[in-house]
């Protein structure tokens, strides 16, 4: 006889939190989620979903207004957006679904869940104000090329707004890695 | 067409070309200085914000605000040479010019560092001073070697397209404005498959493996298409398409030695400025070897 899966007889409750999809609706970004009625038009637009094997768009807005809450943070396709926005133009129902996929990320991370590269660089903004480590010698390069020295950004004003927006915690605390 | 006197910007580099892509830099400020633009560098920038709105949308739109009050003190218009950062500086300043609960809670935010967002500057890509204020008559004056048997295609990027609703410039299913700049240099501009796709460097912090796909498939279309050579109007985009193409190469075993020239550095060479003026030796895919392409 075949040996059967004795974790596929367990049965394991799905849990729904039905105010998760209000939660999403009134974070800025959010508002549109209420009307996607799952065409599909986002993820067969998607450049991103053409070559990957887990990320559907239009999977992770049903699942959010299911309100499959822990499911959809700590998803991590949900990190696989390219932001390119040609799902929020093709839209027939006017949802803005990067900008639904953002609020989903920003969510995420409230709740830990932040991948190492974002962590990274939320701590390399607030170390040189930009998004990259400008290092020696790309500045030297500069010079050789003739071009203006980079001027340094101001570290107290990052600093001020990063602890006003609450983007300070992310950048110490970074979350559990998902 | 404006006044050539008139035509003053306030210089906003960002972060990806002083990190990796001076060759767009040099090359911008060549044409800039060809075509009579007075750029003004932009002192105490910080990162436009994008690559942090999905981590914190708050501290996204602070950062951008802070770049835009730094221009409305200085009184002049932004221009930029990435996407992202004038599609984020764009939609921001759009969004906070009209929405007052957003800019009520912003300054709120920049009140803690001294400065208050007023409304009163305004963001272009480069290609928008050239299509908008520069004008194609100005732009053929400084064309003094037109190709002859050139064929390009472009890629224009998303940002400055997308979302329409928000940035309003050109088709972004069909996007002309770049291609009649093409046009000015002589080089034909061909059309090619899936052109308004993505090129995915976003994504490539979380996985490398999907943007090289992308490379591949876009260089796949556009020597298809019999084009000798990829142009660009975004650092991201190019860095993907160029820096990127060597190790798509080796990784999915197929050669392309496809060329990827910045707008400005095809405008340069069809105004016969000097090929070791624009820092061509930085791009990865050599070009100098098949520079006789673009005499």
């Amino acid at each position: 006889m075949e040996k059967r899966d004795s974790s596929a007889e367990t049965v394991k409750p799905v849990k729904v939190n039905p105010h998760f999809r209000h939660e999403v609706m009134d974070f800025p970004g959010g508002k549109t989620l209420k009307t996607c009625f799952q065409c599909g038009t986002c993820t067969s637009s998607c450049p991103v979903a053409r070559f990957s094997s887990s990320y559907r768009p239009r999977q992770i807005l049903q699942m959010a207004q299911l309100g499959l809450k822990e499911r959809v943070l700590s998803n991590e396709a949900l990190w696989l957006c390219a932001a390119c926005f040609t799902c929020t133009d093709r839209c027939p129902q006017g949802v803005e679904v990067a900008s639904v996929l953002r609020t989903l990320r920003n969510m995420a991370v409230a709740e830990g869940f932040i991948p190492e590269a974002y962590r990274a660089l939320a701590s390399t903004v607030l170390e040189t104000g930009y998004a990259y480590k400008i290092t020696g010698l790309r500045l030297k390069k500069r010079e050789e090329l003739g071009l203006p020295s980079l001027p340094k950004a101001n570290l107290l004003d990052m600093a001020k707004l990063a602890e006003v927006t609450k983007f300070l915690k992310v950048a110490e605390r970074g979350g559990k890695s998902s | 067409m404006a006044n050539p006197a008139e035509l003053r910007y306030l210089f906003f580099l960002g972060c990806t070309i002083p990190y990796r892509v001076l060759s767009y830099e040099v090359s911008a400020r060549k044409i800039a200085e060809k075509l009579g633009l007075r750029l003004v560098e932009m002192p105490e920038f910080n990162c436009c914000g994008l690559p942090l709105d999905p981590i914190n949308h708050e501290m996204m739109l602070a950062l951008s605000a802070r770049n835009l009050c730094l221009a409305e003190q200085q009184g002049l218009p932004i221009m930029t040479l990435c996407n992202g950062c004038a599609g984020t500086l764009r939609k921001v300043n759009r969004a906070l010019k009209e929405d007052k609960e957003a800019r009520a809670r912003v300054n709120g935010y920049l009140k803690e560092i001294g400065m208050e967002f007023k409304g009163t500057t305004e963001v272009k890509h480069l290609i928008q001073v050239l299509a908008d204020d520069v004008g194609p008559e100005r732009i053929r004056g400084i064309v003094k070697k037109p190709f002859k048997n050139l064929r390009v295609a472009q890629h224009y990027g998303c940002h400055l397209l997308r979302p329409s609703k928000e940035m309003g410039f050109d088709n972004p299913e069909d996007p002309v404005v770049l291609k009649k700049l093409i046009g000015l240099t002589g080089a034909r501009c061909l059309d090619y498959a899936d052109e308004t796709q993505c090129c995915g460097a976003t994504v490539s912090g979380i996985n490398s493996e999907i943007p090289l796909q992308l490379v591949r498939e876009k260089l796949q279309h556009v020597r298809d298409a019999g084009a000798q050579a990829l142009i660009t109007i975004c650092p991201s985009c190019h860095l993907t398409f160029d820096f990127n193409q060597p190790r798509m190469e080796r990784s999915l075993g197929e050669k392309f030695d496809t060329p990827v020239l910045h707008y400005p550095q095809l405008l340069a060479l069809a105004a016969d400025v000097n090929t070791n003026e624009l820092a061509l030796e930085e791009h990865k895919v050599n070009v100098l070897e098949k520079i006789s392409l673009f005499c």
